[in-house]
């Protein structure tokens, strides 16, 4: 049996390997994840991203509990979310920019999950990506959605402000926040808020959460309210209402949940809130076109990887150094080099 | 592009509470380039086995300051065995009375390091270990 074949049957070491074939860019890897790819498409896929210490791998500790002692009751819509959900979780943390190696520490705050052959949890370094995720947890996120899972969860590294890979990744992004951490001005920046389809505030039994909340607040109504459809090249790009006339939905306006994690509250309200915006995104066609904006930041992301290393392994390492020296000569401008290299000709 | 790295589970199993050990070690191996998934403390043997197998390490790492090895190690190997990881290299770190050492290696166990073992020789083993097989 294939390797893919035995991920389809639901063999957990053989989608622990395979896992590993796509952490490792290997070919065997590849290659049952085409394979896979037409088993693709029906998990729903959550991001869970924060600044680091705001309690992401204690609520991802949460949600799936919940989500699997809680199973949605369906009302006989097609979209609901299955009534015993598998559910996966792929918890990215830093790697090391000096050595690569790093310390995988999620599955510390994941000790309830253990023993429940519904969830599986999968840890990963960023190795060397500054997204907040790694290069390969799509592939990662793929080979568990074939396999069945129902919910892919998907914690990013601790982020900052620009880590905004999840969005493209996520069919639902949450945005942790903990009190204390920014006033409003920091709460109006471009960056990771606006990525938010569910603002979370954990940790809100400390003090100061109330103003986090005011900020959050005034941000969202500050906000002008514009349908985040497609996204190319690393940007979003937001469509008129012209292009949206037949969506005739008011866009979606992130919910704020307050959380204590360590002690499961808020939870349930926030699992209804996510599943509230599943089914926005299924309503008003959002599901869709996410699908295809997010498919196609896969394929852009593969495209340019792909050039560049096959164009590299077509240059001469000889060539590419003299080139480098001359631009550390100050006798060429980076942007000279790339001519040079790309078309064989001066700028 | 393919790029491998050594992935290794460190765990503390049993009810001690003393991981200093453990996060040294983690830290150790993290500065040689490995990817280290801490799992904290007071793990079961199924919580090990389990997780050794959802994140396909090369190697476990064990931490015993609590005398229970000889109830926990034998059991952990059997888990692994049972999910098909009988490769896996299981290092066990900790007070181990000189008398268990031979019946641990016996078992399965790669190496044992008592306290006053050198991190790089912990690294070196480790990598050795892992390649060999």
């Amino acid at each position: 049996m294939t390797l893919a074949a035995s991920v389809l049957k639901g063999n957990r070491l053989a989608l622990a390997r395979l896992l590993t074939l796509v952490e490792n860019n290997t070919d065997e890897g590849r290659s049952a994840l085409n394979e896979l790819f037409p088993h693709t498409g029906k998990a729903h896929l959550i991001g869970i991203t924060g600044a680091p210490g705001t309690g992401k791998s204690s609520l991802v500790n949460q949600l799936a509990l919940h989500l699997r002692n809680n199973p949605d009751t369906p009302d006989g819509n097609s979209n609901q979310p299955d009534e015993d959900p598998w559910v996966a979780i792929v918890a990215v943390d830093p790697s090391s920019p000096f050595t690569g190696g790093a310390i995988l520490g999620d599955r510390v705050r994941m000790r309830d999950l253990s023993g429940d052959p519904g969830i599986f949890i999968r840890s990963m370094a960023s190795r060397g990506s500054l997204g907040g995720l790694a290069s390969t947890t799509s592939g990662l996120v793929q080979a568990m959605d074939a396999a069945g899972f129902n919910v892919i969860m998907i914690e990013t590294v601790g982020a900052g402000q620009a880590e905004v890979d999840i969005a493209r990744l996520a069919h639902t992004t949450l945005v942790v926040e903990a009190p204390g951490l920014g006033d409003d001005i920091q709460a109006i920046k471009a960056g990771i808020l606006e990525i938010a389809d569910v603002l979370v505030i954990n940790k809100a039994d400390r003090p100061g959460v109330d103003a986090t909340e005011r900020a959050l607040n005034s941000m969202l109504q500050l906000a002008h309210p514009v349908p985040r459809i497609f996204q190319h090249h690393g940007s979003f790009e937001y469509v008129g209402w012209e292009a949206d006339a037949e969506l005739n939905e008011l866009p979606w306006t992130p919910p704020i949940h307050k959380t204590v994690a360590i002690e499961g509250q808020g939870i349930e309200e926030l699992v209804q809130a996510i599943r509230a915006h599943y089914q926005y995104l299924h309503e008003t066609g959002s599901w869709k076109e996410r699908e295809c904006a997010r498919l196609q930041a896969e394929l852009d992301g593969l495209l340019q990887e792909t050039l560049v290393s096959r164009w590299r392994s077509r240059v001469p390492e000889t060539e590419y150094r003299r080139v480098l020296a001359e631009i550390v000569a100050r006798d060429i401008s980076p942007w000279q080099a790339v001519n040079i290299l790309l078309d064989g000709g001066a700028a | 592009m393919s790029e491998t790295r050594i992935r290794v589970l460190v765990a503390k199993p049993g009810l001690d509470g003393h991981d200093r050990g453990a996060k040294v070690v983690a830290r150790a191996l993290r500065d040689a380039g490995m990817e280290v998934i801490y799992t904290g403390l007071r793990q079961t043997a199924e919580m090990i086995s389990e997780s050794a197998l959802q994140e396909d390490v090369d190697a476990v790492g064990l931490s015993i300051l609590s005398g229970a090895h000889m109830v926990l190690v034998p059991r952990v190997l059997e888990l692994m065995k049972l999910n098909g990881q009988e490769n896996v290299k299981v290092f066990v770190g900790g007070i181990i009375p000189d008398e268990d050492v031979p019946r641990l290696l016996e078992m399965g166990v790669t190496a044992i390091y008592g306290p006053g073992t050198s991190t790089e020789d912990i690294v070196l083993e480790i990598r050795q270990a892992v390649h060999g097989k």
